[in-house]
């Protein structure tokens, strides 16, 4: 195996004194990896790749994210988070700023592009996710997938090597699921590095090269798609996956 | 069996509900209730308006004769003469009267100045240069002493200039201060917070009178020798200082509407906290709170009205001083006030105004 774009080894994390959101987390991540990440709400899948980006800081145990290791030092979290884009469950596009605004703050604001060439950058990304026309309008105007699909493409804005969902589908009204699952799997087909917190097992069959199941802050279980689903090992995620798939 | 989606074409309304008959209809006589409230206020209206037209036109006295207005009083109608015979001393208080064209001219210029900056095709990087000279001007002409201008100290200056001056001055100072309490209230940094937090909870303990008879009398006793400051500074500080602190409660509170998604969006994409808050927190934030906000922008322009017991007679102070002092004329005070409500009503109902016109601005982006 390559070496690791991403590593988790022994990592900890707690909330307040008692709540032991993360325990003895151990991870590599390959480049080009497409990983999802499944498991019952409360188990510490959104808390783990939200380390990732040091939007939530570790306790115990070193992780490191492109030959960076997350600290305290403000300088590395800064260069993580130059490689790292993520898109939310909330969408959080940026509702005072146009589409297009939205798409272009960070490379004018943190990447120093001239305005022009930020524009131009950011409609290839609306192009991508085949949103640019509406690139006059406010989040807001727009539908959920249609804003789901935008902070996609302001994330890929930045060019990162690396790319975060966290439940990027749960908001989402059923007819609009498809249509930004239709832009992550194209994504995925251009090798990005991808770290994916859904329940969307359909997504997982089709591009996850290995599907992890978290269970009280644990990697409980992970293995490629196809044994994952037909050949689970561990009890949990039978019952996690009769639960899920069973209707 | 299957069956075809059959579209209805759109109809109009059956009645009309658009208009000013359909308004007065629905509006003012839409039930008996509303019908009998719309009655009885028209009648109390019918009842007070040929009373006051009479007190405020008729009867009233508008040349500056004194004897005329005692007459006047007898029979029940207003004495604008007051008005007329005393506006220059009302409006500019102590200022040498061969001098007044100096303030009448920089208040004009500060007026200007503040209704250029409304507007919005004016908001450019050089408006802050035009604040700057704006000023300037404004202080050099009041105070004089050079080209022949003769030298006009503070404690001369007074009347409607020095509330214009010193409102503008404390809003324009207090806004961008109480920006930063409000941030620094909500910092993750132990001093900074704990700072915050004593500053607004003493200025807010304590009346704004309090603090002027401190800035004005107290302060100077804590100089070292032969050092001081020149009283109007030290009282535009003092309000500067107070109102930031009620200010700085109002931004906060647009600060923790702001989802906590939005600056996690904002660190995600790399921008540092400065400019997230810039970017992407304050103007969200700001938004929500402009009626809270003007509210107390509009606060600050009467409040300067305070600053008279520190002998700073801005318009109120000034218009007492103007008839206190004049046995003939002390009888009508009460119209002197009207005028002067009505100066104030002016510039508060304008920013009122504007500060609606700056919602609708902002709400471009709500509006689906």
């Amino acid at each position: 195996m390559t070496e690791a774009i991403i590593s988790f080894d022994k990592v900890n994390k707690w909330y307040g004194n008692n709540f032991h959101v993360l325990r003895d987390i151990d991870l590599a991540v390959a480049p080009g990896e497409r990983i999802v990440v499944c498991g019952p709400s409360g188990s510490g899948k959104s808390t783990l790749i939200r380390c990732i980006n040091r939007l939530e800081e570790h306790q115990q145990g070193r992780l490191i994210v492109d030959g960076t290791e997350l600290s305290d030092d403000v300088k590395a979290i800064e260069r993580v988070r130059k490689e790292v884009g993520m898109v939310f469950q909330q969408f959080n596009l940026f509702p005072h700023l146009t589409v297009l605004e939205n798409l272009t703050l960070a490379p004018m604001w943190v990447g120093k592009t001239p305005k022009k060439e930020a524009e131009e950058r950011a409609m290839v990304q609306l192009n991508r996710v085949r949103i640019a026309e509406q690139a006059g309008k406010y989040p807001l105007q727009l539908s959920g997938g249609q804003q789901q699909r935008v902070a996609i493409a302001r994330a890929l804005c930045l060019t990162p090597k690396i790319m975060l969902f966290d439940e990027p589908t749960s908001a989402l009204d059923p007819e609009m699921i498809k249509e930004v699952l239709d832009v992550m799997i194209e994504l995925a087909e251009g090798g990005i590095t991808m770290i994916c917190v859904t329940h969307e097992m359909g997504f997982a069959k089709a591009v996850a090269n290995r599907v992890i199941f978290m269970d009280q802050g644990q990697i409980v279980e992970e293995n490629e798609p196809h044994e994952f689903f037909n050949n689970p090992k561990n009890e949990r995620t039978k019952d996690f996956l009769s639960k899920i798939l069973g209707h | 069996m299957t069956s075809n989606f059959q579209p209805i074409a759109a109809r109009p309304a059956p009645v009309r509900i658009e208009g000013v008959g359909p308004w007065v209809r629905t509006n003012l006589f839409g039930n008996w209730a509303s019908s009998l409230t719309t009655l009885a206020l028209l009648g109390l209206v019918a009842w007070w308006l040929p009373g006051f037209l009479r007190w405020a036109f008729v009867d009233a006295v508008f040349v500056p004769k004194a004897a005329l207005c005692q007459a006047a009083r007898e029979t029940g109608g207003a004495c604008w003469g007051v008005v007329a015979e005393k506006y220059r001393l009302i409006i500019f208080g102590r200022y040498p009267y061969a001098q007044q064209w100096r303030p009448a001219v920089a208040t004009v210029a500060m007026v200007a100045l503040l209704v250029v900056s409304c507007i919005r095709v004016f908001w450019r990087p050089w408006l802050a240069l035009l604040w700057a000279a704006v000023l300037a001007f404004f202080f050099a002409l009041m105070l004089g002493g050079f080209a022949g201008l003769e030298a006009v100290t503070t404690d001369r200056w007074g009347g409607l200039p020095l509330t214009v001056m010193v409102a503008t001055l404390s809003i324009v100072l207090a806004f961008p201060l109480a920006v930063l309490v409000a941030l620094g209230r909500r910092s993750h940094m132990p001093a900074i917070k704990t700072i915050c937090v004593i500053y607004v909870e003493l200025i807010r303990g304590v009346p704004l009178i309090s603090v002027l008879f401190m800035a004005s009398f107290m302060f100077p006793l804590f100089m070292p020798p032969g050092m001081s400051i020149d009283v109007l500074i030290r009282v535009l500080v003092g309000i500067t200082l107070f109102s930031a602190a009620y200010m700085a409660e109002i931004v906060r509170g647009g600060l923790q509407a702001i989802p906590k998604g939005q600056q996690e969006a904002a660190d995600t994409l790399g921008l540092s906290y400065w400019q997230a808050q810039r970017k992407v927190v304050l103007p969200q934030a700001l938004a929500l709170v402009v009626p809270g906000i003007m509210n107390n922008f509009i606060a600050i322009f009467k409040d300067t009205s305070l600053i008279t017991i520190v002998s700073l007679y801005e318009l109120t102070g000034s218009m007492g001083l103007a008839l206190d002092s004049d046995s003939d004329w002390r009888p009508f005070k009460l119209t002197a006030y009207l005028f002067i409500t009505a100066i104030y009503f002016i510039f508060c109902f304008s920013m009122s105004r504007y500060s609606l016109w700056i919602e609708s601005q902002l709400s471009r982006s709500k509006n689906r």
